[in-house]
């Protein structure tokens, strides 16, 4: 619609270019307002990006094996791991010399638990000979082999040679692969076994079950904001306290009242037994599954749908469906022709606040699901504080981001991000 | 007032009553006869019921008593949807998530009509209007004006034969206000379709409507042509509403020949019609339009009463002068003249004396 035909840029009075002078003129005002928000920018990097930015880099760091057992790792570049033969004692003496520093500076423990994600049982190996390794001699004990064997057989393993040498480079992509149900092979990656794979079905889970709930708060959410747009103000706001007030109830005993509730001796089933609806040697299992999961999630997560739905739906004048009416649509065209579009981007803005705060959820699954109810969140939560294979947790939240980011991308295609108003 | 059995009788309310609350009525006892083809404007004050009368025809508000007829059918209990009646709202409502096309496509599409037919009633609609060419905008693309004009063909593309406007020139600014008075006025009865039209402007009522009803305190205080309503108001609150007014207070003295002399507070005599008294010693409000006060001796009548009054101010407003003077202790009674090159122009502190034909002046209720 602007006149283009102009070429070359406009000039201010003083003959400089009219963007020029405007930026000039604005920068002040940008400066200050820099500064206005210059506490909250330092604050969220320092608190919220660095942490990220540092948790990524862990899903891919791996400077544990090569910082802990450099000669090892350079004497191990020779050796093939296809040939089936443990390495030669230059390998051993190379660990010897490692091992004897790491034991000085106690880190080949740490060494040890990293490794065992990969090898089950190489953590007690290096316990076990770093004990004994601490009394050698590095100029007079040679040779080693045969010693290292001697403290435990494992060493002339060549698998515990090829753990270490696949893991020997300082970046990873160990910890992705393992995320996906894979590991690294002899020739690359490869699916894990059958009976170890878990984070492909979870992340499956986790996906339908965000969007369950995120359905379920909409079908749930949307006559309840519906009623709150249209209702007189007096009434409106107290049934708004009503949606805000689960806010005010802790988390943990909103979520225990659903096991109350769902659990098989617990509320609804002895109503439903007493009203004979149900044997009662066949009460329903409604909790420890993904059922309850989603009962309590939706539960949970409903108000996040309301108050953006509620929100849009405000602003839709009730004169378009007198006017649709008027027209001669009947309440059933007026509504889903009318009224329904104009009420779209609170549904988007709600769906995805639901959804991103679904798919990340922790607590409740984890008091409500049991084994077959919980998320991939659970088990990043588990690598984060039990496990401690925060590499793990990293990759795996990794993907949690990208997969969000991917839907998010989706739904601007599809939806348009333009379409999503909180008010 | 009203005749149910009117035969031309096209839009009727019969002792209609409208309460919101179960204790106050909005509307007390509204009756009004309408035939087919006439533009009749509901003018009021906010709150004064006209807007519910209009709603209830609508159907969007139930009546709490009495019968509204459309086309000698009882109307009550028929929904919206179905009485088939153009309307034009406030704020146009014009769906934004639709393009005017589509807009106006909508009546048709509910009415179950073909592609073909509707595009080509759509795009009637829109040339009626002169807004053919914005078939693919949006509503959010247009101006005031524009949508007002949409809003219009939307209301008439479904053909109705009964329209209604709640106050659609609101939102418009005078120049723009003046112009689309005419344009409705002229499209109306050139499809000679059936009008209610809700505003509180008087000046639009009085250029638009075929007949004016005046509502206060939910009633109709007068319903007449708009000639009919400024020169021969029946109350003082309809002379009052409509157009500029002076008021002066007295005491009817005597009444003769459809004559009343009536002595003002301060005792003054002055000749003037009874309206809405009957017998002397009744208080009443007298009621002179500015412009039919005369102060040139030559042109009263032979034995008028004259009152003495003093200029206070003088206004020169281009095609008119405008003066203010203080008569029988009224500091604000008003006249009007028309600037002609004979014309005296007063001077603040000028003591004259001022009258008028008896008929122009008329009594009404205290």
């Amino acid at each position: 619609m602007s006149d283009t035909t102009q070429s070359g840029p406009v000039l201010a009075a003083d003959g400089t270019p009219l963007k020029r002078s405007l930026a000039r003129a604005l920068r002040m005002q940008k400066l200050r307002a820099l500064m206005l928000v210059a506490p909250l920018l330092l604050f969220i990097l320092l608190t919220f990006i660095l942490p990220i930015a540092d948790m990524l880099f862990r899903s891919v760091e791996n400077r544990i094996v090569a910082d802990t057992l450099p000669k090892t790792v350079v004497a191990l570049q020779g050796w093939d791991a296809n040939s089936g033969e443990a390495p030669d004692e230059a390998v051993y003496a190379a660990l010897a010399a490692d091992l004897i520093v790491a034991v000085e500076a106690k880190t080949h423990t740490r060494l040890g638990t990293r490794l065992n994600y990969e090898m089950t049982g190489i953590s007690s190996l290096f316990r076990k000979s770093g004990r004994k390794v601490k009394k050698w001699d590095i100029a007079e004990d040679a040779p080693f082999k045969e010693k290292f064997v001697k403290i435990d057989k494992d060493w002339a393993d060549p698998e515990v040679w090829r753990t270490i040498q696949t893991y020997s480079p300082k970046y990873t992509n160990g910890y992705f692969l393992n995320s996906i149900d894979m590991q690294k092979g002899v020739d690359g990656a490869e699916a894990r076994p059958e009976n170890q794979q878990i984070y492909i079905t979870l992340f499956q889970r986790t996906m339908f079950m965000s969007l369950v709930i995120t359905f379920s708060c909409i079908v749930l959410g949307y006559p309840v904001a519906w009623i709150l747009a249209n209702l007189p103000a007096r009434s409106a706001n107290l049934l708004m306290i009503l949606v805000l007030l689960p806010f005010w109830t802790s988390l943990l005993v909103r979520t225990s009242a659903w096991k109350v509730m769902l659990q098989q001796q617990g509320v609804i089933n002895d109503v439903l037994v007493w009203l004979g609806l149900v044997a009662d040697d066949a009460r329903l299992v409604m909790i420890n599954n993904q059922f309850g999961t989603i009962v309590a999630m939706t539960h949970i997560l409903l108000p996040f749908m309301i108050l953006p739905m509620y929100s849009v739906m405000q602003t839709i004048n009730p004169s378009y469906l007198r006017a649709a009416k008027s027209l001669g649509a009947t309440n059933w065209t007026a509504f889903w022709r009318v009224y329904f579009p104009q009420s779209v981007p609170g549904i988007g803005a709600g769906s995805i606040l639901v959804f991103i705060l679904a798919i990340g959820y922790y607590i409740t699954p984890e008091i409500v699901g049991g084994t077959k109810g919980v998320f991939i969140s659970n088990r990043i939560a588990y690598h984060i504080s039990s496990s401690l294979n925060w590499g793990l947790a990293a990759a795996l939240g990794a993907i949690l981001l990208v997969v969000v980011l991917i839907l998010y991308w989706a739904y601007d295609k599809i939806v348009g991000i333009d379409n999503v108003k909180l008010g | 007032m009203a005749d149910a059995s009117n035969s031309d009788a096209f839009v009727e309310f019969e002792r209609v009553q409208k309460s919101y609350d179960g204790e106050t009525l909005v509307v007390k006892d509204l009756n009004l006869v309408m035939p087919k083809g006439e533009f009749l404007t509901m003018l009021g004050p906010s709150g004064s019921g006209k807007t519910t009368c209009l709603m209830m025809l609508a159907g969007f508000e139930t009546a709490t008593h009495g019968d509204i007829r459309l086309g000698g059918v009882s109307i009550n209990n028929i929904p919206p949807h179905k009485r088939g009646i153009g309307m034009v709202f406030q704020n146009y409502a014009l769906f934004p998530h639709m393009t005017i096309a589509e807009n106006l496509s909508f009546p048709l599409e509910v009415r179950k009509m073909g592609k073909s037919e509707r595009e080509q009633k759509v795009m009637r609609a829109l040339d009626m209007v002169e807004m053919g060419a914005f078939g693919g905008r949006r509503p959010s693309q247009l101006s005031g004006g524009q949508q007002q004009r949409v809003a219009l063909a939307r209301a008439l593309v479904f053909e109705p034969e009964l329209v209604l406007m709640d106050e659609p020139l609101g939102a418009l600014d005078k120049q723009l206000r003046e112009k689309m008075q005419f344009e409705i006025t002229d499209l109306a009865h050139r499809l000679g379709i059936t009008v209610v039209y809700v505003t509180h402007d008087q000046t639009e009522a009085l250029t638009m409507s075929d007949r004016v009803a005046v509502f206060d305190d939910g009633r109709i205080q007068q319903l007449a042509p708009p000639d009919q309503l400024y020169e021969e108001p029946e109350n003082s609150f309809v002379a009052q509403f409509i157009g500029e007014n002076n008021t002066l207070e007295g005491t009817v003295k005597e009444i003769t020949n459809g004559q009343a002399v009536v002595q003002l507070d301060d005792g003054e005599l002055i000749d003037c019609k009874p309206v809405n008294v009957s017998q002397p010693g009744e208080r009443t409000r007298v009621s002179i339009r500015p412009e039919r006060v005369e102060y040139n001796k030559e042109r009263l009548q032979e034995g008028a009463h004259t009152l003495k009054a003093e200029v206070l101010e003088f206004i020169y407003m281009g095609d008119i002068f405008r003066t203010r003077l203080r008569v029988a202790g009224n500091d604000e009674f008003i006249i009007k003249t028309r600037n002609a090159p004979d014309q005296t122009r007063l001077k603040p502190g000028q003591q004259i004396e001022i009258g008028w034909l008896p008929e122009d002046c008329r009594a009404l209720d205290a």
